[in-house]
């Protein structure tokens, strides 16, 4: 081989029962060459034996072992699924007549509006549009509150501070940034802007966690990541997605340590915020992930995908546990939500409606239309009463 | 490899530092070759001719790029300029270098300054062009965007990122002559499968419930919650959003007086619905105080603080923890087993925001299964619950015409900020604002 630049790219799994090394080896000539390998070298123990084979062997080899694992798996989930959501749910009242109507309708994006997020006292909100401009607003009036301009068009990322005193936004320029939401009409919001989250793509998704002080992002990297609001130092970083990572989700639960993550992979992710891991993976959609929301006990979460569907995952089953889906339905579900009880799930799809589905009995409830374009984001408010969603006609309504 | 970087990068033990010059520029932590090979000689105890050999491949691995020709790869034992490349450019930290972001990269180069481009470097623009025009546009606003991002640094660093980057990608460019899916899926195929792997044999080893036992706890969360969701049965006296009246939004603040008894129902369903309302902790605190069992909740509230606060109080916070509940003869001492305790002290020693993750949550099993019980059996609860509003319902205006005026309420961040650290939003009433708000129920 001789004089050849390469690089080696080592990757570790510092997994106590399993040491897994792989080493691909990238021979890169000088660009007037024409021919690359890729030689990959594998060792299931530290002393490095190593065996060199040839590249389609071996990705042969790495796809068949996986395949093996993932049937064995599924084996296993399979095992102790006893009985179907639906049935157990046979004994539950139907849902009667549901009726809601579009309560408020927030005119003033002059663009898609991309992402919204509710502010804990119920009825500010915030939302963020393509053309750059991030508004907070006061839902119950449709009262204009503050407005940011954006350096950079597709925010496609916000949301409200916990104490109601700052939103941050995100999108194209690959940053999350923080603004405190100044009450002085004459101070210029974007002054105060703190630089926190700095990815090396788009950031799609971004939320604060217990408090103002750490801020959740997730990427077009294929990277989730924890970051210190106040020093701007990355806290933990989360690599495990193939794909752009497009929403994220951080779990209710009594230890408060996990969240969830969906991607273009298919797959959706529950990490441990503090260790880093991916604790558990989920993949049966048929296409890109674009919303995922947890039930309200912690213990399951919806996701809304491109394929038109929606599914309930139970983290304690270890498995999809429903589908909702209808043949009528072929637009894919852009942004879910539960109801307060868990009991109605709110889709918002690019067909430019809303589904409503019963969650335990697996049907849809009802459909939803007003919106001129496609609904982009959903959510319930903090104390349930209502939803509010974001769509590409330019305006946010309440729905209640 | 890395080891041997990071100790050659040691203030004191490391190789020697000098400045290069560079036209007015000076720009500090360059090396000359000589020094690397000398240093390696000394610090490794090997010859001459391995040091170079070494050196070489901390070169070719793109550890240590050179500076005054970048494009050879080699260590030159003389006084050759070279610098250590930034870890987040190491290969071993950067995923295999996509098509994007080269073609990010050459976007950028193209932009800077017209005419930079290199032969080799041209051939490659143009067939990325072709191959991904779909995302040229984002091609050139992500250029953009870093050169612009790059233009506020000082000029020096700006000097110093640009070779980074160009020594990176001199070692790690894909190869964009080969047939177009090979290389770049192909890798993605392998990272895929790598991760899938671990992934797989890591949820092997989970314990598993069965669906049954799962899906009937959904039922009963469902019927538990079902009076007290607004979209499904409604609330009193009305919803805000349907009535245009916020009396519902007013007798549920955090200052009420007199709560509503679906709200206090709703302490008892579980110790998170508990604490998690601010009302309701302040009268399990209460109770617990009846008890002499207080510090536990104190002690949970100070640890939630530690683990959501500013990273830069994180110390000082550690040892007020320590202080007050942890050593010996602390004012208000809590009860930890003894491994517990062992463990948590030692961890101290070197504070994160986690450290007191295990004491906290042995405190909180503890209130949940002894406190929580009682509480919920006690006189205090019951009293509370008896004395709790149920609202009655709006009747539906009589001209439905008629739209109720919508007052505005003070906005969160006006008000001054809240006492508890962990942030949480205070309804208090306004001082002296200029909105009038809604005060008849």
């Amino acid at each position: 081989i001789g004089s050849h630049n390469f690089k080696e790219i080592c990757f570790f799994e510092r997994n106590k029962s399993c040491k897994i090394y792989s080493l691909s080896f990238f021979f890169l000539l000088p660009a007037s060459a024409l021919t690359t390998g890729i030689y990959m070298i594998f060792s299931t123990n530290p002393e490095m034996a190593t065996q060199e084979v040839q590249p389609n062997e071996t990705l042969t080899n790495l796809k068949a072992e996986s395949d093996t694992l993932k049937t064995k798996l599924e084996d296993e989930r399979a095992k102790l699924h006893d009985v179907e959501l639906h049935q157990v749910a046979e004994k539950v009242d139907g849902l009667g007549q549901f009726i809601m109507k579009t309560r408020r309708t927030l005119k003033g994006h002059g663009n898609k509006v991309l992402c919204m997020d509710w502010c804990k006292d119920k009825r500010r909100i915030v939302s963020s549009s393509q053309d750059g401009k991030v508004i907070v607003w006061d839902a119950f009036t449709t009262n204009k509150e503050h407005a940011v301009t954006m350096p950079c068009t597709w925010v496609m990322a916000c949301a409200y501070a916990p104490s109601g005193c700052a939103v941050a936004c995100g999108g194209l320029d690959n940053k999350c940034s923080v603004y405190p939401l100044s009450l002085d009409k004459n101070e210029n919001l974007a002054a105060k802007k703190k630089s926190v989250a700095m990815h090396t793509n788009y950031l799609s998704a971004c939320s604060f966690t217990n408090s103002d002080m750490q801020i959740l992002t997730s990427s077009g990297d294929g990277t989730c990541a924890l970051w210190d609001v106040e020093s701007g130092q990355l806290l933990q970083s989360f690599h495990g997605h193939t794909a752009d990572v497009l929403c994220l989700d951080l779990a209710p639960s009594e230890t408060g340590n996990t969240f969830v993550s969906g991607g273009c992979d298919k797959k959706a992710n529950v990490w441990d915020m503090r260790s880093g891991q991916c604790i558990q993976s989920f993949e049966t959609h048929e296409s890109d992930i674009n919303s995922v929301r947890y039930y309200p006990s912690g213990d399951a979460f919806a996701s809304g995908s491109d394929d038109a569907t929606c599914r309930l995952y139970d983290l304690r089953a270890d498995r999809e546990v429903a589908i909702y889906s209808k043949e009528s339905i072929i637009f894919g579900a852009s942004s879910v939500d539960f109801s307060l009880s868990g009991r109605l799930l709110f889709g918002g799809y690019n067909d430019y409606t809303i589904n409503v589905w019963d969650v335990l009995k697996g049907t849809r409830v009802s459909i939803l239309f007003g919106h001129e374009n496609r609904v982009s984001t959903l959510r319930l408010s903090p104390d349930g009463t209502a939803f509010c969603t974001g769509s590409w006609d330019h305006t946010l309504r309440i729905w209640a | 490899m890395e080891r041997v970087i990071v100790a050659m990068q040691d203030p004191d033990m490391g190789v020697k530092m000098r400045n290069q010059r560079l036209l007015i520029t000076v720009i500090p932590h360059a090396m000359t070759g000589n020094d690397v090979i000398e240093w390696l000689i000394q610090k490794y105890n090997i010859t001459e001719e391995e040091a170079r050999h070494l050196g070489g491949l901390l070169v070719q691995y793109g550890y240590i790029y050179p500076l005054r020709d970048p494009r050879s790869l080699l260590l030159r034992s003389d006084d050759s300029p070279y610098r250590f490349q930034t870890p987040y450019f190491w290969t071993s930290s950067r995923w295999p270098a996509s098509e994007l972001d080269y073609a990010i990269y050459l976007a950028k180069k193209n932009i800077r300054k017209q005419g930079e481009l290199v032969d080799y470097e041209k051939e490659n623009y143009s067939i990325l062009h072709k191959r991904i025009n779909h995302t040229w546009d984002f091609v050139v606003m992500q250029a953009r965007e870093q050169l612009r991002a790059s233009k506020q640094r000082r000029k020096a660093d700006r000097i110093v990122l640009e070779c980074q980057e160009q020594a990176y990608w001199l070692i790690n460019k894909p190869c964009v002559n080969m047939p177009l899916y090979y290389h770049y899926t192909t890798t993605i195929q392998l990272r895929y499968y790598y991760y899938t792997t671990i992934i797989h044999r890591r949820a092997l080893g989970r314990n598993r419930v069965k669906s049954s036992i799962c899906l009937e706890s959904f039922m009963k969360y469902s019927e538990q919650y079902l009076h007290h969701d607004p979209i499904m049965s409604g609330c009193l006296p009305s919803n805000p959003w349907i009535s245009d009246d916020t009396a519902h939004w007013t007798i549920n603040t955090d200052m009420v007086g007199t709560p509503t008894r679906l709200r206090v129902e709703r302490w008892s369903f579980s110790f998170m619905e508990l604490l998690n309302d601010s009302m309701g902790r302040r009268e399990f605190m209460i109770y617990l105080e009846k008890e002499f069992s207080a510090e536990n909740l104190c002690f949970w509230v100070a640890c939630e603080d530690l683990r959501h606060g500013e990273s830069s109080k994180i110390i000082l916070k550690v040892e007020e923890v320590y202080k007050n509940f942890l050593a010996p003869g602390a004012a208000r001492w809590v009860n930890i087993d003894s491994k517990t305790m062992e463990r948590t002290l030692e961890g101290i020693k070197r504070p994160h925001r986690f450290i007191m993750d295990d004491a906290q949550m042995h405190i909180y099993f503890l209130m949940k299964k002894d406190s929580y019980p009682r509480y919920l059996k006690s006189e205090l609860y019951k009293n509370m619950l008896a004395k709790a509003i149920v609202p009655q319902e709006t009747k539906k205006s009589v001209f439905p015409f008629m739209r109720r005026q919508r007052h505005s309420s003070p906005s969160p961040a006006m008000v001054t900020q809240a006492t508890e650290d962990d942030g949480k939003a205070k309804g208090a009433g306004p001082t002296g604002t200029s909105s009038t708000t809604n005060s008849q129920i």
